[in-house]
């Protein structure tokens, strides 16, 4: 049984938005929505985290820092657009400083759009993205046995030879 | 031969307590601030997650020194309940918090660096009042064993009370529980990261959780021997202590490094050696 339904740590990272989709994504975290009563815990460390979550619209300077922060995520991982801005750039689209949504620079699984994104929808964007993280996770489990093959002792023969 | 069995059981079971009391730990907490907070079984989702990602290693040593903190958390708990010496536990609990410290040392993440100093002076603040209990847990049974000490048929908390407050004191140092949480946190969101664990990742940090929960339960092994004399008070009082424990994390902000090794060293000069002179010099006396 997978156990990423029950505990999807997430880290948050701030593009370029105007911070009212940060203080509503930490609103999840207040009493009121308690996000942690579904095992979420907003780790603040790229590589503890398995649901990267980027509010505001991707320019040069936050480029570098959203790759890296998504190469330092392991695997399985999932990649949350949050408000309209994370999604196509939203009212920032057409300046000059602007690379777009989120997708310009890194793969995003869910959109959620809103200016800002509630925290009602928030929590619904980060419960379909933990349904991609399921079957990221299959996925992830067959690379790794191929993966896994190479470190095999030799009198275990593996079946096929990896690709 | 019971020593032996009790040695079996903790390495068997106190993962799965040290989860429980984890998860308690947990919902007790949300609920101080007002939260419903995670199921009580939630560690456990974690620990499993955890082992189910990828293992992302900066260098060839780390998840060996991860191992050695793993290896001596256990070694140490198990000579404990095995009733063995109680120097030995303490000096074994020691190099298992050296073991962490070389594993976060030797990632390059700045983070992991500060972490890794961190812990190091927790040790420090730590480990002066660790030698005093088990100094003072000599005195009585004139012996380090802990099967000894055990043994002895006297309430051993209203001969050292200051040892015991000195021990608790320290305690929120090794439970990793504020207002001494410097080397990393539990807590959402803190000043470097996640401090000593921030290079590990995936299965990595689950040894770090598994090693935690063996290092919980060694440590209220530890309060209970203060009150061993009698089980119907020794195991209400353990679980008391730790409740306040939790109130104390969650009423405190993080202190300064300085307060912490201050603040502890004092305690350890003042309630503990103090402690221990008066009791020394009583039991010479002939009370």
């Amino acid at each position: 049984m997978s156990m990423f339904k029950r505990s999807p740590w997430m880290v948050h990272y701030d593009g370029a938005s105007c911070n009212g989709c940060d203080i509503e994504v930490l609103a999840c975290l207040t009493p009121r929505y308690d996000v942690e009563r579904f095992g979420v815990i907003n780790t603040g460390n790229p590589k503890h985290a398995d649901v990267l979550l980027i509010t505001g619209y991707i320019n040069e300077q936050s480029q570098p820092v959203v790759r890296q922060i998504y190469q330092q995520m392991p695997d399985p991982k999932v990649v949350i657009a949050i408000g309209i801005c994370a999604t196509s750039g939203g009212i920032f689209s057409e300046c000059y400083n602007t690379k777009g949504g989120v997708d310009s620079t890194i793969p995003v699984d869910v959109y959620v759009p809103g200016c800002a994104a509630r925290p009602e929808s928030i929590i619904d964007g980060v419960v379909k993205g933990l349904a991609v993280l399921e079957t990221k996770r299959a996925a992830w489990r067959i690379e790794r046995k191929k993966r896994n093959r190479v470190f095999r002792l030799p009198f275990f023969k593996p079946k096929a030879s990896p690709p | 031969m019971s020593g032996w069995l009790s040695a079996i059981l903790y390495i068997l079971l106190a993962p799965v307590a040290g989860g429980l009391i984890a998860g308690i730990d947990r919902k007790l907490t949300a609920r101080m601030q007002r939260r419903i907070g995670p199921p009580i079984f939630q560690p456990f989702y974690d620990l499993f997650k955890l082992i189910d990602k990828e293992n992302v290693i900066v260098n060839l040593y780390q998840n060996l020194y991860l191992t050695g903190f793993l290896v001596f958390n256990i070694v140490a708990g198990t000579l404990f309940f095995a009733g063995g010496d109680l120097l030995l536990v303490i000096f074994a609990l020691a190099l298992s918090g050296i073991f962490l410290v070389l594993g976060a040392a030797s990632a390059t993440s700045p983070y992991s660096h500060i972490g890794a100093e961190r812990e190091l002076i927790q040790m420090m603040a730590c480990e002066p009042m660790l030698l005093i209990a088990a100094m003072g847990l000599y005195l009585l049974p004139h012996s380090f064993q802990v099967r000894d000490i055990l043994a002895v048929d006297k309430p051993l908390f209203l001969y050292l009370p200051g040892i015991l407050f000195g021990l608790l004191y320290i305690l929120t140092i090794k439970l990793r529980k504020s207002p001494f949480d410097l080397s990393t946190s539990h807590h959402a969101h803190q000043e470097i990261v996640k401090g000593i664990t921030t290079e590990f990742s995936g299965p990595a940090l689950a040894v770090v959780e598994l090693a935690h929960w063996y290092e919980t339960i060694l440590i209220l092994g530890m309060i209970y021997l203060f009150f061993a004399w009698n089980p119907w008070v020794a195991v209400p009082a353990t679980i008391g202590l730790y409740l306040a424990e939790i109130l104390v994390d969650n009423t405190n902000a993080r202190l300064t490094w300085r307060w912490t090794v201050t603040s502890s060293w004092l305690i350890a000069a003042v309630a503990g050696a103090g402690n221990l002179i008066v009791l020394f010099y009583f039991l010479k006396a002939g009370f």
